[in-house]
């Protein structure tokens, strides 16, 4: 056999086989790992997003049980509530809700009461908030006091404790869900890695015996894991963002729920995928291949 | 030495060869030729006893300092050990590879020594479509290739005919002119005859004076 062979064009060839960079497998798992990652990115984010816009509108509003008193008619404790609200500094509008508005709240416990003209229904009246410098709950309550009115103020404290605790469990959540699939994107790497060295013993023990240092050998495994990986997180990031957009658009602007609000601009946090990917198997491969080599 | 906690291998081996000198190491099979030379070549640790190389007690050194010596020994493997994946070429470069050597500084060198082995029309070959022969020229070319200090060879002609071996002998023979320290592992007595070179002879892991030669102790 003839050869026209040219040691000026020769370039050296991977001391890895080619086709083993190839794994589908591995592609398609560390991809799956990626695409939740993202999602769970995504998620945080929306949630977040959630529950600022929850919070913001209830910072913005009170609401002031009025009992009536003495000889007055509900109707005009609420009108007088209502005004002695209106005169607090921080308080952008107050305004007493007409009787059904009250029967409406109270239905569901007692039924229709409607008929019922002399039940002492207590009255509400809806307060809005400045929201550069809303008024404190103790300030509406001075100033009801003042009045010599029976009044309860409800300034969503409570609400917006519980929205602002779930969205903490909503955030931590998906970090806890993050670490566990680059912990797994990791470990399935090492697998991988193992099964490599494994398979390509007589590249290792070649390489070892020739004079390759520990780093050399485990930075072949380390480029190659490094590289599906970053692929792997291209498609899984590709794939969550395609989610996303699709959430989005279905949903319109609100996103698919007033519950799980994806801005455009959420996309972008799949970007660093691909290189958190390839950061996550170069050091699972490397450590790996490292400790492997040295028990040749 | 010994494999695991296999039975000792090798006992009682203490010898010392001046850098220079050409060996044979024979006996037969099972004598522990290719012991001996693993652990010249550190491919093995003694269970007792330490190895000596280039005037440093490589058995207590630390493991990141053994490439470095490793790259100063040319081995021509029993199994060979040619990569398969790899062309001629390309196994026989990754020495002066991993040694770091640039393209440009070896490739001619390559091609040269590939030739003079008697492969220059099969560098682009993948050592499974070579010929038996074929296949111990190119490790005997990947061991040479970086001009060792040191070049142990384990059964090197095992695979050849009688001109083709007194070929790769004069290859040692020249070698060893320009400076190399060479210990062959055989089974060809005939080459050993011819040679005229000390001898290291094994039987069952014990080395044995031979006569007429006593191997430099
Ligand atoms: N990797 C190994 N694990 C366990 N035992 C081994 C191993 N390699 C060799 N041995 C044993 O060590 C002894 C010496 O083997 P060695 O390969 O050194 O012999 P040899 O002289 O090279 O033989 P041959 O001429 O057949 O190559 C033998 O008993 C063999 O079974
Ligand atoms: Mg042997």
């Amino acid at each position: 056999m003839s050869e026209s062979f040219d040691p000026a064009r020769w370039r050296p060839a991977p001391f890895l086989p080619q086709d083993d960079a190839r794994d589908p497998a591995l592609l398609f798992v560390v991809a799956v790992l990626c695409f939740l990652a993202c999602l769970a990115a995504l998620g945080a984010l929306a949630g977040d997003r959630a529950a600022h816009g929850w919070s913001g509108q209830l910072l913005g509003e009170a609401t002031v049980i009025v009992r009536p008193r003495g000889g007055e008619t509900p109707d005009a404790a609420a009108a007088r509530a209502a005004e002695a609200l209106a005169a607090v500094p921080g308080v952008s509008e107050a305004r007493a809700l007409e009787r059904e508005k009250a029967y409406d709240l109270i239905r569901p416990w007692l039924g229709d009461v409607s008929d019922l003209e002399d039940l002492p229904v207590p009255r509400l009246v809806s307060v809005s908030l400045d929201a550069k410098a809303p008024a404190t709950a103790a300030q509406l309550d001075k100033a009801l006091k003042g009045q010599g009115l029976d009044a309860v103020v409800d300034d969503h404290t409570r609400w917006i404790k519980d929205i602002r605790r779930a969205a903490d469990v909503v955030r931590a959540t998906a970090a806890v869900v993050f670490l566990l699939v680059a912990a797994a994107a990791g470990a399935v790497v090492a697998f991988a890695t193992r099964a490599g060295l494994a398979a390509r013993r007589d590249v290792v023990e070649v390489l070892h015996l020739t004079g390759a240092e520990d780093g050399q050998i485990a930075g072949l495994f380390e480029l190659r894991f490094a590289r599906i990986a970053a692929v792997a997180g291209g498609i899984g990031a590709l794939g969550a963002a395609g989610l996303g957009a699709l959430l989005r658009l279905i949903g319109g602007g609100q996103g698919v729920t007033p519950a799980l609000p994806v801005a455009w601009l959420d996309l972008l946090v799949v970007l660093p995928c691909p290189l958190l990917a390839a950061l996550v198997a170069a050091v699972a491969a490397r450590l790996t291949a490292r400790r492997l080599i040295k028990g040749l | 030495m010994r494999y695991g906690r296999g039975p000792e291998v090798l006992s009682d081996i203490s010898l010392s060869l001046p850098r220079g000198s050409f060996h044979f190491v024979t006996g037969s099979s099972g004598a522990g030729k290719s012991s001996l030379l693993k652990l010249i070549y550190l491919a093995a640790r003694p269970s007792s006893g330490g190895v000596r190389l280039f005037g440093q007690d490589v058995t207590s050194m630390p493991a990141s300092d053994l490439p470095h010596i490793r790259r100063r020994i040319g081995v021509v493997f029993q199994d060979l050990l040619l990569l398969d994946h790899l062309s001629a070429f390309d196994n026989t470069a990754l020495p002066l590879r991993i040694a770091g050597h640039k393209a440009s500084e070896y490739r001619n060198d390559v091609a040269e020594l590939l030739a003079w082995v008697g492969l220059g029309g099969r560098m682009q070959a993948l050592p499974p479509t070579l010929a038996g022969g074929e296949k111990q020229r190119l490790a005997i070319a990947r061991a040479v290739v970086n001009r060792p200090e040191i070049l142990l060879a384990d059964e090197p002609t095992g695979n050849v005919d009688h001109d083709m071996s007194m070929r790769i002998y004069r290859l040692f023979v020249e070698l060893n002119r320009l400076g190399t320290t060479v210990i062959i592992a055989t089974h060809d007595q005939d080459l050993v005859a011819r040679s005229g070179r000390p001898v290291l002879h094994l039987d069952k892991g014990r080395l044995k004076p031979v006569a007429p030669k006593a191997p430099a102790a």
